[in-house]
Protein backbone atom coordinates (compact mmCIF):
# COMPACT_ATOMS: atom_id res chain seq x y z
CA UNK A 1 0.00 0.00 0.00
CA UNK A 2 1.50 3.38 -1.02
CA UNK A 3 1.70 6.06 1.61
CA UNK A 4 -1.19 8.33 1.87
CA UNK A 5 -1.84 11.82 2.90
CA UNK A 6 -3.14 10.74 6.68
CA UNK A 7 -0.08 8.78 6.96
CA UNK A 8 2.22 11.73 6.37
CA UNK A 9 0.19 14.84 8.03
CA UNK A 10 -2.34 13.27 10.26
CA UNK A 11 -4.45 15.67 12.64
CA UNK A 12 -6.21 13.13 14.46
CA UNK A 13 -4.03 9.85 15.31
CA UNK A 14 -6.29 7.06 16.82
CA UNK A 15 -3.93 4.53 18.37
CA UNK A 16 -5.52 1.07 19.32
CA UNK A 17 -8.40 1.75 21.13
CA UNK A 18 -10.96 -0.04 22.82
CA UNK A 19 -14.21 0.94 24.47
CA UNK A 20 -15.75 -1.37 26.79
CA UNK A 21 -19.26 -1.40 28.71
CA UNK A 22 -19.58 -3.90 30.76
CA UNK A 23 -18.87 -7.26 28.81
CA UNK A 24 -19.54 -5.62 26.00
CA UNK A 25 -16.52 -4.62 23.44
CA UNK A 26 -17.90 -1.50 21.52
CA UNK A 27 -14.86 -0.47 19.96
CA UNK A 28 -12.22 -3.21 19.62
CA UNK A 29 -8.43 -2.04 18.91
CA UNK A 30 -9.41 0.54 16.27
CA UNK A 31 -6.20 2.52 15.09
CA UNK A 32 -6.60 4.63 11.94
CA UNK A 33 -5.39 8.37 11.21
CA UNK A 34 -7.68 11.78 9.83
CA UNK A 35 -5.72 13.96 7.56
CA UNK A 36 -4.84 17.11 7.96
CA UNK A 37 -7.64 19.34 5.54
CA UNK A 38 -9.18 15.59 4.75
CA UNK A 39 -12.59 15.04 4.98
CA UNK A 40 -12.52 11.41 6.25
CA UNK A 41 -15.68 9.33 7.08
CA UNK A 42 -16.55 6.65 9.24
CA UNK A 43 -19.01 4.30 8.12
CA UNK A 44 -20.25 0.88 9.31
CA UNK A 45 -23.60 -0.88 9.48
CA UNK A 46 -25.70 -0.10 12.78
CA UNK A 47 -24.20 -0.75 16.04
CA UNK A 48 -20.82 -1.03 14.38
CA UNK A 49 -19.38 1.51 17.31
CA UNK A 50 -19.03 4.89 15.28
CA UNK A 51 -20.79 7.27 17.84
CA UNK A 52 -18.71 5.27 20.17
CA UNK A 53 -15.48 6.40 18.68
CA UNK A 54 -16.63 9.63 18.32
CA UNK A 55 -17.82 9.93 22.03
CA UNK A 56 -14.33 9.52 23.03
CA UNK A 57 -12.67 11.87 20.55
CA UNK A 58 -15.00 14.28 22.20
CA UNK A 59 -14.52 13.37 25.92
CA UNK A 60 -17.90 11.84 26.24
CA UNK A 61 -16.36 8.22 27.03
CA UNK A 62 -12.89 7.62 28.44
CA UNK A 63 -11.75 4.81 26.33
CA UNK A 64 -10.80 1.78 28.12
CA UNK A 65 -7.69 1.29 26.37
CA UNK A 66 -5.69 3.50 23.39
CA UNK A 67 -4.41 6.47 22.54
CA UNK A 68 -6.38 9.49 20.88
CA UNK A 69 -3.82 11.97 19.69
CA UNK A 70 -4.14 15.12 18.28
CA UNK A 71 -1.96 17.57 16.50
CA UNK A 72 -2.11 21.29 15.72
CA UNK A 73 -1.36 23.03 12.89
CA UNK A 74 1.33 24.69 14.93
CA UNK A 75 2.56 21.77 16.41
CA UNK A 76 0.96 21.86 19.60
CA UNK A 77 -0.39 18.17 20.41
CA UNK A 78 -3.09 16.91 22.74
CA UNK A 79 -3.75 13.63 24.50
CA UNK A 80 -7.41 13.85 24.70
CA UNK A 81 -8.35 10.49 26.57
CA UNK A 82 -6.62 12.20 29.55
CA UNK A 83 -8.89 15.89 29.13
CA UNK A 84 -11.87 16.83 30.57
CA UNK A 85 -14.44 17.72 28.30
CA UNK A 86 -14.54 21.42 28.10
CA UNK A 87 -10.91 21.11 28.26
CA UNK A 88 -11.12 19.10 24.64
CA UNK A 89 -12.80 21.85 22.81
CA UNK A 90 -11.59 25.07 24.82
CA UNK A 91 -8.34 23.62 24.10
CA UNK A 92 -7.42 21.24 22.00
CA UNK A 93 -10.30 22.44 19.44
CA UNK A 94 -12.46 19.18 18.53
CA UNK A 95 -15.91 20.24 17.86
CA UNK A 96 -18.72 18.30 17.09
CA UNK A 97 -22.35 17.82 16.06
CA UNK A 98 -24.76 15.21 17.47
CA UNK A 99 -26.97 12.64 15.36
CA UNK A 100 -30.07 14.05 17.64
CA UNK A 101 -29.78 18.11 17.12
CA UNK A 102 -28.84 19.69 20.21
CA UNK A 103 -28.79 23.18 20.47
CA UNK A 104 -29.75 25.33 22.88
CA UNK A 105 -33.45 25.25 22.02
CA UNK A 106 -34.63 28.27 24.31
CA UNK A 107 -31.99 30.94 23.10
CA UNK A 108 -31.75 32.55 19.74
CA UNK A 109 -29.87 31.59 17.10
CA UNK A 110 -26.77 34.58 17.68
CA UNK A 111 -26.87 33.32 21.30
CA UNK A 112 -26.55 29.72 20.70
CA UNK A 113 -23.68 31.16 18.37
CA UNK A 114 -22.16 33.21 20.48
CA UNK A 115 -22.06 30.48 23.82
CA UNK A 116 -19.74 28.89 21.14
CA UNK A 117 -17.21 31.64 22.05
CA UNK A 118 -18.02 31.28 25.22
CA UNK A 119 -13.72 31.02 26.53
CA UNK A 120 -12.67 34.06 24.80
CA UNK A 121 -15.62 36.04 26.07
CA UNK A 122 -15.29 34.95 29.46
CA UNK A 123 -11.87 35.76 29.98
CA UNK A 124 -11.98 39.29 27.95
CA UNK A 125 -14.85 40.32 30.33
CA UNK A 126 -12.89 39.59 33.17
CA UNK A 127 -15.02 36.78 35.10
CA UNK A 128 -18.12 38.83 34.02
CA UNK A 129 -17.56 41.94 36.41
CA UNK A 130 -15.13 43.44 34.04
CA UNK A 131 -17.89 43.45 31.10
CA UNK A 132 -20.28 44.92 33.37
CA UNK A 133 -18.21 47.73 34.21
CA UNK A 134 -17.46 47.61 30.33
CA UNK A 135 -13.59 48.07 31.27
CA UNK A 136 -10.65 46.26 29.36
CA UNK A 137 -10.88 44.99 26.19
CA UNK A 138 -14.58 42.94 26.31
CA UNK A 139 -16.04 45.24 24.03
CA UNK A 140 -13.65 45.12 21.09
CA UNK A 141 -13.76 41.41 21.84
CA UNK A 142 -18.01 41.17 22.17
CA UNK A 143 -18.17 42.97 18.64
CA UNK A 144 -15.41 40.15 17.32
CA UNK A 145 -17.59 37.29 18.46
CA UNK A 146 -20.52 39.22 17.05
CA UNK A 147 -18.63 39.69 13.43
CA UNK A 148 -17.49 35.68 13.78
CA UNK A 149 -21.55 34.95 14.42
CA UNK A 150 -22.76 36.86 11.93
CA UNK A 151 -20.73 35.65 9.33
CA UNK A 152 -21.99 31.94 10.16
CA UNK A 153 -25.58 32.87 9.93
CA UNK A 154 -24.58 34.52 6.90
CA UNK A 155 -22.76 31.54 5.54
CA UNK A 156 -26.18 29.48 6.90
CA UNK A 157 -28.28 31.66 5.13
CA UNK A 158 -30.10 32.39 8.41
CA UNK A 159 -29.25 36.34 9.04
CA UNK A 160 -33.02 36.78 8.99
CA UNK A 161 -33.79 34.78 11.83
CA UNK A 162 -31.16 35.62 14.36
CA UNK A 163 -33.72 37.01 16.93
CA UNK A 164 -36.10 33.72 17.21
CA UNK A 165 -35.41 30.69 19.55
CA UNK A 166 -32.96 27.76 17.64
CA UNK A 167 -36.14 25.76 18.84
CA UNK A 168 -38.23 27.28 16.13
CA UNK A 169 -36.23 26.79 12.77
CA UNK A 170 -37.12 23.86 10.77
CA UNK A 171 -35.04 20.47 10.88
CA UNK A 172 -32.21 21.45 7.76
CA UNK A 173 -32.03 24.45 9.36
CA UNK A 174 -31.24 23.36 12.89
CA UNK A 175 -28.68 21.26 11.26
CA UNK A 176 -27.12 24.29 9.43
CA UNK A 177 -26.90 25.98 12.71
CA UNK A 178 -25.39 23.36 14.61
CA UNK A 179 -22.51 23.14 12.00
CA UNK A 180 -22.53 27.07 12.21
CA UNK A 181 -22.11 26.27 16.46
CA UNK A 182 -19.30 24.32 16.03
CA UNK A 183 -17.31 26.33 13.91
CA UNK A 184 -17.78 29.05 16.06
CA UNK A 185 -15.37 27.30 18.57
CA UNK A 186 -12.99 27.85 15.95
CA UNK A 187 -12.10 24.04 15.51
CA UNK A 188 -9.24 22.40 14.39
CA UNK A 189 -11.16 18.97 14.18
CA UNK A 190 -14.87 18.77 13.28
CA UNK A 191 -16.56 15.71 13.66
CA UNK A 192 -20.18 15.57 12.82
CA UNK A 193 -22.23 12.35 13.59
CA UNK A 194 -24.70 11.72 10.58
CA UNK A 195 -25.11 15.55 8.99
CA UNK A 196 -27.09 14.42 6.41
CA UNK A 197 -29.49 12.60 8.17
CA UNK A 198 -33.22 13.41 7.41
CA UNK A 199 -32.20 15.77 5.03
CA UNK A 200 -34.16 15.71 1.51
CA UNK A 201 -31.85 15.24 -1.57
CA UNK A 202 -31.85 19.26 -2.17
CA UNK A 203 -30.60 20.09 1.37
CA UNK A 204 -27.77 16.99 0.80
CA UNK A 205 -26.37 18.92 -1.71
CA UNK A 206 -26.47 22.49 0.37
CA UNK A 207 -24.73 20.49 3.11
CA UNK A 208 -21.86 18.85 1.22
CA UNK A 209 -21.38 22.33 -0.42
CA UNK A 210 -21.32 23.83 3.48
CA UNK A 211 -18.76 20.74 4.36
CA UNK A 212 -16.54 22.01 1.28
CA UNK A 213 -16.72 25.32 1.71
CA UNK A 214 -15.81 25.08 5.57
CA UNK A 215 -12.41 22.93 4.28
CA UNK A 216 -11.92 25.06 1.83
CA UNK A 217 -12.11 28.55 3.59
CA UNK A 218 -11.38 27.47 7.27
CA UNK A 219 -8.78 24.69 6.74
CA UNK A 220 -10.32 22.99 9.14
CA UNK A 221 -10.05 18.90 9.23
CA UNK A 222 -13.40 16.76 9.46
CA UNK A 223 -14.39 13.53 10.56
CA UNK A 224 -18.05 12.62 9.78
CA UNK A 225 -20.00 9.74 10.31
CA UNK A 226 -22.55 9.20 7.67
CA UNK A 227 -25.14 7.12 5.69
CA UNK A 228 -25.98 8.70 2.83
CA UNK A 229 -23.54 6.77 0.42
CA UNK A 230 -24.07 10.20 -2.15
CA UNK A 231 -22.22 12.02 0.56
CA UNK A 232 -19.66 9.67 1.33
CA UNK A 233 -18.20 9.08 -2.07
CA UNK A 234 -18.74 12.68 -3.28
CA UNK A 235 -16.90 14.51 -0.65
CA UNK A 236 -14.77 12.61 1.21
CA UNK A 237 -10.57 12.46 0.55
CA UNK A 238 -10.95 8.91 3.36
CA UNK A 239 -13.12 6.06 4.54
CA UNK A 240 -12.94 4.37 7.44
CA UNK A 241 -15.25 0.79 7.41
CA UNK A 242 -16.20 -0.52 11.19
CA UNK A 243 -18.25 -3.57 11.64
CA UNK A 244 -18.51 -5.02 15.41
CA UNK A 245 -16.11 -2.48 16.87
CA UNK A 246 -13.59 -3.67 14.29
CA UNK A 247 -11.89 -1.62 11.36
CA UNK A 248 -12.71 -3.96 8.55
CA UNK A 249 -11.50 -1.05 5.58
CA UNK A 250 -9.30 2.11 5.36
CA UNK A 251 -8.59 3.83 1.98
CA UNK A 252 -9.61 6.36 -0.43
CA UNK A 253 -13.55 6.22 -1.56
CA UNK A 254 -12.57 4.44 -4.39
CA UNK A 255 -10.71 1.66 -2.68
CA UNK A 256 -13.40 1.10 0.44
CA UNK A 257 -16.15 0.82 -2.48
CA UNK A 258 -14.70 -2.07 -3.93
CA UNK A 259 -13.46 -4.54 -0.78
CA UNK A 260 -15.29 -7.06 -0.96
CA UNK A 261 -15.33 -7.15 2.99
CA UNK A 262 -17.07 -3.50 2.95
CA UNK A 263 -19.67 -5.20 0.76
CA UNK A 264 -20.28 -8.44 2.35
CA UNK A 265 -21.17 -6.68 5.71
CA UNK A 266 -23.42 -3.75 4.14
CA UNK A 267 -25.07 -6.80 1.97
CA UNK A 268 -24.37 -9.57 4.31
CA UNK A 269 -23.13 -12.10 1.55
CA UNK A 270 -21.88 -15.46 3.15
CA UNK A 271 -18.61 -16.39 3.59
CA UNK A 272 -18.14 -18.48 0.38
CA UNK A 273 -19.79 -15.81 -1.69
CA UNK A 274 -17.25 -13.56 -0.65
CA UNK A 275 -14.46 -16.06 -1.33
CA UNK A 276 -15.59 -16.02 -4.76
CA UNK A 277 -16.15 -12.17 -5.07
CA UNK A 278 -12.38 -11.97 -4.20
CA UNK A 279 -11.39 -14.18 -6.40
CA UNK A 280 -12.35 -12.83 -9.05
CA UNK A 281 -11.63 -9.55 -7.64
CA UNK A 282 -8.04 -11.23 -7.75
CA UNK A 283 -8.28 -12.20 -11.43
CA UNK A 284 -9.09 -8.89 -12.04
CA UNK A 285 -6.69 -6.71 -10.41
CA UNK A 286 -4.43 -9.46 -12.18
CA UNK A 287 -5.96 -8.65 -15.43
CA UNK A 288 -5.40 -5.25 -14.87
CA UNK A 289 -1.85 -5.26 -13.39
CA UNK B 1 -58.43 51.75 52.73
CA UNK B 2 -55.58 53.69 54.83
CA UNK B 3 -55.14 49.51 55.82
CA UNK B 4 -55.01 48.49 52.29
CA UNK B 5 -52.24 50.76 51.21
CA UNK B 6 -50.25 50.75 54.33
CA UNK B 7 -50.13 46.54 53.93
CA UNK B 8 -49.67 47.00 50.29
CA UNK B 9 -46.39 48.80 51.03
CA UNK B 10 -45.42 46.61 54.22
CA UNK B 11 -46.26 43.33 51.32
CA UNK B 12 -44.54 44.62 48.76
CA UNK B 13 -41.31 45.11 50.81
CA UNK B 14 -41.18 41.56 52.42
CA UNK B 15 -42.40 40.29 49.13
CA UNK B 16 -38.90 41.49 48.05
CA UNK B 17 -37.22 40.50 50.62
CA UNK B 18 -38.10 36.76 49.58
CA UNK B 19 -37.97 37.50 45.90
CA UNK B 20 -34.22 37.90 46.16
CA UNK B 21 -34.43 34.86 47.95
CA UNK B 22 -36.00 32.96 46.02
CA UNK B 23 -33.73 33.94 42.82
CA UNK B 24 -31.20 31.40 44.65
CA UNK B 25 -33.38 28.60 44.55
CA UNK B 26 -34.87 29.10 41.57
CA UNK B 27 -31.71 29.54 39.59
CA UNK B 28 -29.67 26.49 41.54
CA UNK B 29 -32.75 24.79 40.78
CA UNK B 30 -32.86 25.52 36.64
CA UNK B 31 -29.18 24.56 36.96
CA UNK B 32 -28.64 21.31 38.21
CA UNK B 33 -32.26 20.52 38.98
CA UNK B 34 -31.35 20.92 43.01
CA UNK B 35 -33.18 22.07 45.53
CA UNK B 36 -31.04 24.11 47.82
CA UNK B 37 -32.14 23.35 50.93
CA UNK B 38 -29.10 25.10 52.73
CA UNK B 39 -29.84 28.48 51.11
CA UNK B 40 -32.34 29.54 54.30
CA UNK B 41 -29.30 29.32 56.14
CA UNK B 42 -26.98 30.83 54.05
CA UNK B 43 -29.75 33.92 54.06
CA UNK B 44 -29.56 33.65 58.18
CA UNK B 45 -25.45 33.54 58.18
CA UNK B 46 -25.37 36.50 55.92
CA UNK B 47 -28.01 38.77 58.43
CA UNK B 48 -24.86 36.93 61.14
CA UNK B 49 -22.48 39.06 58.88
CA UNK B 50 -24.13 42.01 57.95
CA UNK B 51 -25.16 42.39 62.07
CA UNK B 52 -21.09 41.73 62.88
CA UNK B 53 -19.74 43.91 60.72
CA UNK B 54 -22.46 46.82 61.14
CA UNK B 55 -21.17 46.67 64.73
CA UNK B 56 -17.14 46.61 63.48
CA UNK B 57 -18.15 49.46 61.16
CA UNK B 58 -20.09 51.91 63.64
CA UNK B 59 -18.59 51.04 66.86
CA UNK B 60 -14.80 49.77 66.08
CA UNK B 61 -14.19 52.27 62.80
CA UNK B 62 -16.34 54.55 63.83
CA UNK B 63 -17.99 55.51 60.31
CA UNK B 64 -20.83 57.57 61.80
CA UNK B 65 -22.66 57.66 58.47
CA UNK B 66 -25.47 54.95 58.41
CA UNK B 67 -26.03 55.15 54.48
CA UNK B 68 -22.07 54.20 54.28
CA UNK B 69 -21.93 51.51 57.13
CA UNK B 70 -24.76 50.05 55.25
CA UNK B 71 -23.55 50.04 51.79
CA UNK B 72 -20.10 48.84 53.39
CA UNK B 73 -21.76 46.09 55.13
CA UNK B 74 -23.80 44.64 52.21
CA UNK B 75 -20.58 44.67 49.77
CA UNK B 76 -19.21 42.55 52.49
CA UNK B 77 -22.02 40.72 53.62
CA UNK B 78 -22.19 39.30 49.35
CA UNK B 79 -18.69 38.47 49.47
CA UNK B 80 -18.21 36.89 52.39
CA UNK B 81 -21.79 34.75 51.65
CA UNK B 82 -20.49 33.92 47.95
CA UNK B 83 -17.32 32.35 49.32
CA UNK B 84 -19.37 30.70 51.93
CA UNK B 85 -21.78 29.50 49.45
CA UNK B 86 -18.78 28.31 47.04
CA UNK B 87 -17.31 26.63 49.78
CA UNK B 88 -20.75 24.29 50.34
CA UNK B 89 -20.98 23.80 46.92
CA UNK B 90 -17.49 22.68 46.48
CA UNK B 91 -17.46 20.85 49.80
CA UNK B 92 -21.11 19.32 49.89
CA UNK B 93 -22.74 19.18 46.52
CA UNK B 94 -19.81 18.82 43.83
CA UNK B 95 -18.52 15.44 45.10
CA UNK B 96 -22.29 13.97 44.78
CA UNK B 97 -22.98 15.91 41.18
CA UNK B 98 -23.56 12.24 38.98
CA UNK B 99 -24.77 10.59 42.04
CA UNK B 100 -28.52 9.39 42.70
CA UNK B 101 -30.90 12.34 42.50
CA UNK B 102 -31.37 12.49 46.52
CA UNK B 103 -27.63 12.19 47.32
CA UNK B 104 -27.36 16.10 46.95
CA UNK B 105 -30.64 16.55 48.21
CA UNK B 106 -30.04 15.29 52.14
CA UNK B 107 -26.53 16.71 51.45
CA UNK B 108 -28.22 20.05 51.43
CA UNK B 109 -30.71 19.44 54.74
CA UNK B 110 -27.46 18.31 56.34
CA UNK B 111 -25.68 22.01 55.35
CA UNK B 112 -28.67 23.76 56.48
CA UNK B 113 -28.48 22.12 60.04
CA UNK B 114 -24.60 22.26 60.44
CA UNK B 115 -25.06 26.37 59.76
CA UNK B 116 -27.52 26.98 61.98
CA UNK B 117 -25.95 24.56 64.90
CA UNK B 118 -22.69 26.52 63.93
CA UNK B 119 -24.42 30.09 64.41
CA UNK B 120 -26.27 28.65 67.62
CA UNK B 121 -22.96 27.45 69.14
CA UNK B 122 -20.81 30.64 67.78
CA UNK B 123 -23.38 33.81 68.49
CA UNK B 124 -25.83 31.76 70.85
CA UNK B 125 -29.28 30.76 70.95
CA UNK B 126 -31.00 34.51 71.36
CA UNK B 127 -32.18 36.89 69.39
CA UNK B 128 -29.40 39.38 68.46
CA UNK B 129 -30.68 43.05 67.95
CA UNK B 130 -28.79 45.47 66.50
CA UNK B 131 -29.69 49.56 67.37
CA UNK B 132 -32.20 51.28 64.81
CA UNK B 133 -30.37 51.62 61.64
CA UNK B 134 -32.63 53.91 59.92
CA UNK B 135 -35.34 55.51 61.75
CA UNK B 136 -37.50 58.20 59.62
CA UNK B 137 -40.84 57.79 58.16
CA UNK B 138 -42.62 59.40 55.76
CA UNK B 139 -46.41 59.86 56.98
CA UNK B 140 -48.63 59.50 53.43
CA UNK B 141 -51.83 59.99 54.59
CA UNK B 142 -53.35 60.79 58.41
CA UNK B 143 -56.57 60.07 59.13
CA UNK B 144 -58.95 59.55 61.95
CA UNK B 145 -55.57 58.66 63.87
CA UNK B 146 -54.20 55.96 61.48
CA UNK B 147 -51.27 57.09 59.83
CA UNK B 148 -50.39 55.77 56.37
CA UNK B 149 -46.42 55.23 56.48
CA UNK B 150 -43.54 54.37 54.35
CA UNK B 151 -40.13 54.13 55.98
CA UNK B 152 -36.62 55.04 54.95
CA UNK B 153 -35.70 51.29 55.16
CA UNK B 154 -38.87 50.10 52.97
CA UNK B 155 -37.99 52.78 50.23
CA UNK B 156 -33.78 51.26 50.77
CA UNK B 157 -35.30 47.69 50.54
CA UNK B 158 -37.59 48.27 47.48
CA UNK B 159 -34.55 50.20 45.74
CA UNK B 160 -32.08 48.39 46.16
CA UNK B 161 -34.13 44.64 45.22
CA UNK B 162 -35.33 46.91 42.06
CA UNK B 163 -31.36 47.51 41.37
CA UNK B 164 -29.69 44.68 42.21
CA UNK B 165 -32.82 42.74 39.82
CA UNK B 166 -31.70 45.10 36.92
CA UNK B 167 -28.11 44.20 37.37
CA UNK B 168 -29.13 40.89 38.14
CA UNK B 169 -31.29 40.54 35.02
CA UNK B 170 -28.49 42.86 32.64
CA UNK B 171 -25.63 39.90 34.03
CA UNK B 172 -28.13 36.56 32.83
CA UNK B 173 -29.63 37.97 29.33
CA UNK B 174 -26.49 39.93 28.54
CA UNK B 175 -22.85 38.27 29.43
CA UNK B 176 -20.93 35.54 28.17
CA UNK B 177 -21.79 34.20 32.08
CA UNK B 178 -25.39 34.26 31.71
CA UNK B 179 -25.78 32.76 28.27
CA UNK B 180 -23.32 29.86 30.14
CA UNK B 181 -25.31 29.88 32.58
CA UNK B 182 -28.15 29.76 30.46
CA UNK B 183 -26.80 27.26 28.23
CA UNK B 184 -26.08 25.02 31.21
CA UNK B 185 -29.28 24.76 32.02
CA UNK B 186 -31.03 23.71 28.80
CA UNK B 187 -27.95 20.58 28.18
CA UNK B 188 -25.03 20.70 30.64
CA UNK B 189 -23.04 18.03 28.42
CA UNK B 190 -23.29 20.23 24.75
CA UNK B 191 -22.17 23.78 26.55
CA UNK B 192 -19.58 21.68 28.09
CA UNK B 193 -18.46 20.67 24.27
CA UNK B 194 -18.16 24.07 23.02
CA UNK B 195 -15.77 25.00 25.59
CA UNK B 196 -17.94 25.80 28.84
CA UNK B 197 -16.66 25.28 32.30
CA UNK B 198 -19.84 23.58 33.34
CA UNK B 199 -18.54 23.00 36.86
CA UNK B 200 -16.90 26.91 37.26
CA UNK B 201 -20.53 28.09 35.46
CA UNK B 202 -22.40 25.97 38.63
CA UNK B 203 -20.05 27.30 41.46
CA UNK B 204 -20.89 31.01 40.02
CA UNK B 205 -24.39 30.39 39.79
CA UNK B 206 -24.25 29.14 43.69
CA UNK B 207 -22.30 32.33 44.69
CA UNK B 208 -24.91 34.78 42.68
CA UNK B 209 -27.75 33.62 44.26
CA UNK B 210 -25.51 33.34 47.75
CA UNK B 211 -24.64 37.18 46.94
CA UNK B 212 -28.76 38.47 46.68
CA UNK B 213 -29.03 36.12 49.81
CA UNK B 214 -27.00 38.41 51.04
CA UNK B 215 -29.01 41.72 50.35
CA UNK B 216 -31.93 39.82 51.59
CA UNK B 217 -30.48 39.31 55.24
CA UNK B 218 -28.81 42.68 54.94
CA UNK B 219 -32.21 44.16 54.67
CA UNK B 220 -34.18 41.59 56.86
CA UNK B 221 -31.54 43.00 59.71
CA UNK B 222 -31.81 46.15 58.67
CA UNK B 223 -35.80 45.98 58.86
CA UNK B 224 -36.32 43.97 61.89
CA UNK B 225 -33.46 45.01 63.79
CA UNK B 226 -33.14 41.59 64.98
CA UNK B 227 -31.51 38.43 63.95
CA UNK B 228 -32.20 34.48 65.71
CA UNK B 229 -30.11 31.69 64.26
CA UNK B 230 -33.14 30.09 63.50
CA UNK B 231 -34.76 32.95 61.09
CA UNK B 232 -32.89 30.95 57.89
CA UNK B 233 -35.94 28.56 58.37
CA UNK B 234 -39.21 30.07 57.76
CA UNK B 235 -37.90 32.73 55.26
CA UNK B 236 -36.45 29.83 53.17
CA UNK B 237 -39.07 27.89 53.12
CA UNK B 238 -41.17 30.75 52.38
CA UNK B 239 -38.42 31.90 49.06
CA UNK B 240 -38.63 28.55 48.23
CA UNK B 241 -42.69 28.32 48.05
CA UNK B 242 -42.54 31.88 46.45
CA UNK B 243 -39.82 29.90 43.34
CA UNK B 244 -42.40 27.04 43.22
CA UNK B 245 -45.34 29.42 43.04
CA UNK B 246 -44.15 31.39 40.40
CA UNK B 247 -42.47 28.41 38.53
CA UNK B 248 -39.38 26.96 39.64
CA UNK B 249 -36.32 27.81 37.14
CA UNK B 250 -37.82 31.53 36.11
CA UNK B 251 -36.14 34.37 37.18
CA UNK B 252 -38.87 37.11 36.80
CA UNK B 253 -41.22 33.78 38.23
CA UNK B 254 -39.19 34.25 41.57
CA UNK B 255 -39.59 37.60 42.16
CA UNK B 256 -43.28 37.95 41.30
CA UNK B 257 -44.07 34.71 43.57
CA UNK B 258 -41.79 36.53 46.07
CA UNK B 259 -44.18 39.86 46.05
CA UNK B 260 -47.37 37.58 46.14
CA UNK B 261 -46.38 35.64 49.20
CA UNK B 262 -45.26 38.67 50.85
CA UNK B 263 -48.58 40.52 49.93
CA UNK B 264 -51.08 37.56 50.95
CA UNK B 265 -49.46 37.63 53.84
CA UNK B 266 -49.22 40.99 55.43
CA UNK B 267 -52.98 41.16 53.94
CA UNK B 268 -54.01 37.79 55.76
CA UNK B 269 -52.27 39.42 59.01
CA UNK B 270 -54.07 43.09 58.05
CA UNK B 271 -57.47 41.72 57.56
CA UNK B 272 -57.28 38.43 59.25
CA UNK B 273 -55.58 36.87 61.73
CA UNK B 274 -51.62 37.50 62.19
CA UNK B 275 -51.31 33.76 63.78
CA UNK B 276 -53.00 32.35 60.28
CA UNK B 277 -50.68 34.40 57.59
CA UNK B 278 -48.31 31.25 57.00
CA UNK B 279 -51.28 29.18 56.39
CA UNK B 280 -52.96 31.71 54.32
CA UNK B 281 -49.70 31.99 52.12
CA UNK B 282 -48.99 28.37 51.69
CA UNK B 283 -53.00 27.07 50.85
CA UNK B 284 -52.87 29.60 47.89
CA UNK B 285 -49.31 28.13 46.86
CA UNK B 286 -51.41 24.56 47.13
CA UNK B 287 -54.62 25.98 45.16
CA UNK B 288 -52.24 27.96 42.91
CA UNK B 289 -50.47 24.44 42.05
CA UNK B 290 -53.52 22.32 41.47
CA UNK B 291 -54.38 24.85 38.50
CA UNK B 292 -50.93 25.46 37.39
CA UNK B 293 -48.55 22.74 38.52
CA UNK B 294 -45.86 24.57 36.54
CA UNK B 295 -46.16 27.80 38.48
CA UNK B 296 -47.11 30.75 37.06
CA UNK B 297 -44.32 31.42 34.86
CA UNK B 298 -42.76 28.18 34.41
CA UNK B 299 -42.96 26.73 31.42
CA UNK B 300 -44.43 23.11 31.42
CA UNK B 301 -41.80 19.83 31.85
CA UNK B 302 -41.22 18.68 28.52
CA UNK B 303 -39.73 14.88 28.54
CA UNK B 304 -36.23 15.12 27.44
CA UNK B 305 -35.16 12.30 24.84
Amino acid sequence: MTTERWDTDPVLTVEHVTMRFGGLVAVNDLSFKAGRGDITALIGPNGAGKTTVFNCITGFYKPTMGLLDLAHRDGKRFMLERMPDFKISGKAKVARTFQNIRLFSGMTLLENLLVAQHNALMLASGMTIGGILGIGGYKAKEKEAMERAKYWLDKIRLTARADDPAGDLPYGAQRRLEIARAMCTGPELLCLDEPAAGLNPRESAELNELLLGIRESEKTSLLLIEHDMSVVMEISDHVVVLEYGIKISDGTPAFVQNDPRVIAAYLGVDDEEVETVEKQLDVLTGEAG
Amino acid sequence: MEIFIQQLINGITLGSIYGLIAIGYTMVFGIIGMVNFSHGDVFMVSAFIALIFFLVLTTWLGIASVALALFLVMIIAMVLTGLLSWTIERVAYRPLRGSFRLAPLISAIGMSIVLSNFIQVAQGPRNKPTPPMVRDVIVLMDSNGYAVTLSYKQIIIMATTAVLLAVFWYVVQKTPLGRAQRACEQDRKMAALLGVNVDRTISLTFVMGAALAAVAGTMYLMYYGVVNFSDGFVPGVKAFTAAVLGGIGSLPGAVLGGLLIGLIETFWSGYFSIDYKDVAAFSILAIVLIFMPQGILGRPEVEKV
